[in-house]
């Protein structure tokens, strides 16, 4: 038989925000723990939430940028658990009227465009963090209360390609949305994965298992992979999947049962007394539809339209947001647009992997790169020259006219060297010169490769080629 | 005795210079060292720091600084947050916890000048209505000892009623502030929901809890309540509201009008806060006239002491003589309301005492895992009334059983606001007594829960409704133990009740009995 897995992830992303959810703190990485807590998000008697509408508009934003529908009106319920880890022991999320209903998210998987499907998206608050250390637990409350976005899809995935290019398409959005920074290792995105298999042709979904709290999209994809065999060997050898929550274990490449269902949280979710119902006008959501940023897909729209890059190009820029404000920054100072978009495609990109650094924290800048462009456009420097060009200011920064200078990297397009190049070269290789008089026009480039390793790399090729031209056809 | 006298009073004595706030904190501490001895109406006393800001209030005064609460000492139920100081909720829970902020409306009347004495009793986390369920002492009843207080507030109307405190905060979440008011001579204010920040009020049940004054006037509670209302931005359920003096509270009838918080041009000027608010002539207007009172026939329940019903019957005549109009009310739905509130408070409830876990403060025994440690913590810290509270309320919220216990209460909540919204159509206050019965003895109702659930029935609906309550001393049993009449006002008509509560004590001699101590 044949069988078909339908996955649906349940998205965490941490929003950001300046200060947390429902109290002033600060929301950042990194702080000494427990020193941006106060009264509310601590959970000390006596304190009350309250709204953090920064955090509903980036909410409410996310949403409009995946086309869900924002709800006019929408409410606040309590989760009830006990753990370290939720200060007040309840989490405040929305049950029933999140702010974002629908909405979809397009990827392209193996090179087809999918379209997948959203149940909604709400709004809740962050735990703290807890360590276990040897004999005791630890916990940092400074990320206790900060805001967190859940962003539910449909079971409408079969694959872990299919979850893989929906990951990476949410966390482009995201990104390119101002709502996130998506840093995976500091947690800002993490993904509960819900599975399940049924026969091809059954309507019916199979029961389901939850995978809980990855980050890593290499591991979710391994999990799913793992979770499709294990279910199906089930079936097939006669068992049936039980509904239960499983974690992922990396080193073995295995799930394994966390919680079954008789032992599942009851959350006995009930409207939270302290916060008023969310109201949100169409005038609202009308002015945060015009403060949209413009995403990937529209950018690369434009890369080709607009710039006239082709559409690879367009795609490789475009699927780093960091690349592609460093071009669009870069193409506000220079017309060359194809010569910026190889360096960064080729050159910039290698020495990006090659010192492990992005490209944000190296000495290049947008000017820096717009410059070395136009001088390679301009003729003033080869090639060859423009990404050893690069590599200084890569690594060491500085202005690029002034290095071209101090390094002797402007090309020789005086006729007189050039002449005297040429002469020589003519007189060194009797045999192309015989060549090219024969009528083979391609073994002038023999010619001038000599000329360019003479030169040191310093002659303009065109104005070579045109010299040397000029005295065989003489 | 400066601890004798009305919050007006002293204010009028400090302001001639005639006592100093240093005097009043004195004759306080000196009551409540010969007092309370019998009374237990304090858990803790701040003495150094109490006579510490009648000092600095004395110094302020005389570099110029007024106010009418300017050096007045104030007693604190356990469970509002005041910097530096405890707040167990007479629970074994958060004994050894330190507030380490001020509730707002302490952080309103610490910059009017109040000084905070001590924290007085309540039942643990305000779940009782005896004040028998702390876990640290019982409180007696000064008008006999051998009866309870009542409760919540139990300590602050006890303590107020002994003298041992010229005013005292409470909180009200079914009945907390006006029947403990009642059971001791006191006047009680629960204001409407929203009227004052819950900020800092340790959470019973949050869409029914309500910080009020209990006091020896009416105008003394007038007094509390303007400088605690008004909208706060740490409490999204305050409402913005133009504050109003003491005196446009008592005498205007008009409800306070809602206003945008970001229009700062709404606001009163300082003019209004000065002396001339107390106007004798406003004051001591006693007229009712135009004035349509409501009598609700279903808050005459059956089993009813005959005495309460007859002083309210006789307050209601009073009132009828001060020119008022009476008219019949019908409150139909307020029979469900002791089953609505024993699902919504204890849901709420639940979830608000979850997190004293022992995690971050107050009580912790250690366990194996975290499951052990609440277990364990919890088991010892919470006192029986509060486990069936929270075991109650767990329930009713469970997965099944959601729709027929709290989605049906709250459909039944909105019936019984509704009738009061029918009846305002008719009236502009409503007459009822607070209590079925006087103070009872000491012990009587432990052992009967249920028994003493519904001896609430006459003030839950005023909390499930969201509206203002208003407790006024009417009278005394044959035994001696004092009866309150309660003043039903709407939403934000805070000024209804306060006018009929003051017209009516200034043309009895009720609020004049001391016990006898």
């Amino acid at each position: 038989m044949k069988y078909e897995a339908c996955i649906g992830l349940e998205t965490h992303v941490m929003q950001k925000t300046r200060t947390k959810m429902f109290c002033g703190c600060k929301h950042e990485y990194g702080a000494e723990p427990n020193t941006n807590v106060c009264p509310v998000c601590l959970g000390y008697p006596g304190a009350l939430p309250v709204l953090n509408m920064k955090a509903i508009e980036l909410c409410c934003k996310a949403g409009l940028l995946l086309g869900c529908e924002i709800n006019p009106h929408s409410t606040w319920d309590r989760k009830n658990y006990f753990y370290p880890d939720m200060a007040k022991n309840y989490q405040i999320t929305q049950a029933d009227e999140p702010l974002c209903l629908g909405g979809q998210v397009m990827a392209e998987v193996n090179g087809e465009l999918k379209t997948f499907t959203l149940e909604r998206i709400h709004q809740e608050e962050n735990a703290a963090k807890n360590t276990h250390v040897s004999g005791a637990s630890l916990i940092d409350y400074n990320r206790a209360g900060t805001a967190l976005m859940e962003i539910v899809s449909n079971p409408c995935m079969h694959s872990a390609d299919d979850a893989f290019a929906y990951i990476h398409a949410l966390k482009l959005i995201m990104e390119y949305g101002g709502i996130s920074d998506c840093d995976m290792e500091k947690g800002h995105m993490r993904s509960d994965v819900n599975i399940s298999v049924r026969p091809v042709g059954q309507e019916k979904l199979g029961e389901k298992v939850e995978i809980k709290n990855m980050n890593s999209p290499s591991f979710i994809v391994e999990a799913i992979n793992y979770e499709i065999d294990r279910q199906i060997d089930l079936i097939e050898s006669g068992g049936a999947v039980v509904q239960e929550t499983r974690g992922y274990d990396p080193d073995r490449g295995e799930t394994f049962t966390q919680r079954t269902k008789e032992n599942a949280h009851d959350y006995r979710y009930f409207p939270d007394p302290d916060l008023l119902p969310v109201e949100i006008s169409a005038e609202q959501v009308a002015v945060w539809k015009s403060e949209l940023p413009e995403l990937p897909v529209q950018r690369r729209e434009r890369y080709v339209s607009e710039l006239g890059l082709p559409d690879y190009d367009a795609r490789v820029l475009t699927a780093e947001k960091s690349i592609s404000d460093f071009f669009d920054a870069a193409c506000k100072q220079t017309k060359q647009y194809k010569l910026v978009s190889n360096y960064l495609m080729g050159k910039v990109a290698s020495l990006v992997t090659e010192k492990g650094i992005a490209i944000g924290e190296s000495r290049l800048t947008a000017e820096t790169l717009a410059q070395v462009a136009e001088l390679v456009g301009g003729g003033a420097i080869s090639s060859s020259a423009a990404n050893e060009l690069i590599d200084v200011l890569f690594n060491e920064g500085g202005d690029p006219k002034a290095i071209v200078e101090e390094k002797g990297m402007a090309q020789v397009s005086d006729d007189s060297a050039l002449e005297q190049w040429a002469e020589e070269a003519i007189a060194a290789n009797a045999k192309a010169v015989e060549a090219y008089k024969a009528g083979n026009a391609a073994s002038v480039n023999a010619l001038m490769g000599y000329v360019m390793k003479q030169s040191q790399g310093k002659a303009n090729p065109p104005a070579v080629i045109a010299m040397l031209k000029k005295k065989l056809d003489a | 005795m400066l601890n004798t006298k009305t919050i007006s009073e002293l204010s009028d004595l400090l302001e001639r210079g005639e006592c100093t706030s240093v005097e009043i904190v004195n004759d306080v501490l000196a009551s409540i060292d010969s007092r309370d001895g019998v009374i237990n109406a304090y858990l803790t006393l701040d003495r150094e720091a109490a006579l510490e800001q009648a000092k600095s209030a004395d110094v302020a005064r005389a570099a110029g600084k007024t106010g009418p609460l300017l050096g007045i000492p104030l007693a604190v139920k356990d469970l509002l947050n005041v910097k530096g100081q405890p707040c167990t909720c007479s629970s074994k829970i958060l004994e050894g916890y330190i507030s380490p902020y001020d509730a707002t409306a302490i952080a309103k009347l610490r910059e009017a000048g109040a000084i905070f004495m001590g924290r007085v009793n309540m039942d643990e986390f305000a779940m009782g209505s005896s004040t028998e369920s702390s876990a640290f002492k019982k409180t007696r009843n000064p008008w006999n000892t051998d009866h309870v207080p009542g409760g919540s507030s139990g300590g602050s109307a006890a303590c107020v009623a002994a003298d041992e405190a010229v005013a005292a905060l409470g909180s009200d979440t079914g009945g907390s502030i006006r029947q403990p008011a009642a059971f001791c001579g006191c006047v009680g204010l629960k204001p409407t929901y929203g009227m004052i920040s819950r900020y800092g009020l340790t959470a019973f049940a949050s869409s029914l809890d309500q910080i009020g004054p209990i006091t020896k006037t009416v105008k003394d509670s007038a007094i509390l309540l303007e400088a605690m209302a008004g909208h706060d931005e740490m409490d999204s359920t305050s409402l913005s509201l133009n504050p109003m003096t003491a005196v446009q509270l008592m005498t205007r009838n008009e409800a306070l009008t809602e206003i945008p918080i970001s229009d700062p041009k709404e606001y009163p000027s300082d003019t209004n806060k000065q002396n001339g608010m107390f106007s004798s002539e406003l004051i001591d207007d006693h007229s009712l006239k135009g004035m349509k009172l409501g009598l609700p026939k279903e808050y005459f329940v059956e089993g009813m002491d005959p005495e309460v019903e007859q002083a309210v019957r006789d307050a209601v005549a009073h009132c009828k003589e001060l020119g008022a109009e009476i008219v019949d009310v019908s409150l139909p739905h307020s029979k469900y309301a002791i089953a609505v509130y024993y699902i919504i408070a204890t849901a709420e409830a639940s979830a608000n005492l979850a997190r004293f876990d022992g995690i971050r403060y107050g009580l912790r025994l250690d366990g194996k895992d975290p499951a052990e440690l609440y277990g364990k913590t919890r088991a010892a810290g919470f006192g029986s009334e509060v486990k069936r509270r929270i075991i109650l309320g767990t329930y009713v919220l469970s997965s099944g059983y959601y729709d027929a216990y709290y989605l049906r209460a709250q459909k039944v909540r909105t019936l019984i606001r509704n009738d009061f919204v029918e009846a305002f159509k008719q009236c502009d206050a409503i007459l009822a007594p607070v209590t079925p019965t006087p103070a009872y003895k000491i012990g009587e109702k432990t052992n009967d829960p249920l028994k003493m659930y519904l001896d609430d029935i006459l003030t839950t609906p005023v909390n499930l409704a969201g509206i203002c309550g208003l407790s006024v001393p009417c009278g005394f049993s044959k035994a001696g133990l004092p009866i309150g009449l309660q003043i039903i006002g709407d939403s934000f008509k805070e000024g209804n009740i306060l006018k009929v509560g003051h017209a009516y004590e200034q043309t009895t001699e009720w609020h004049k009995q001391k016990p006898e101590l």
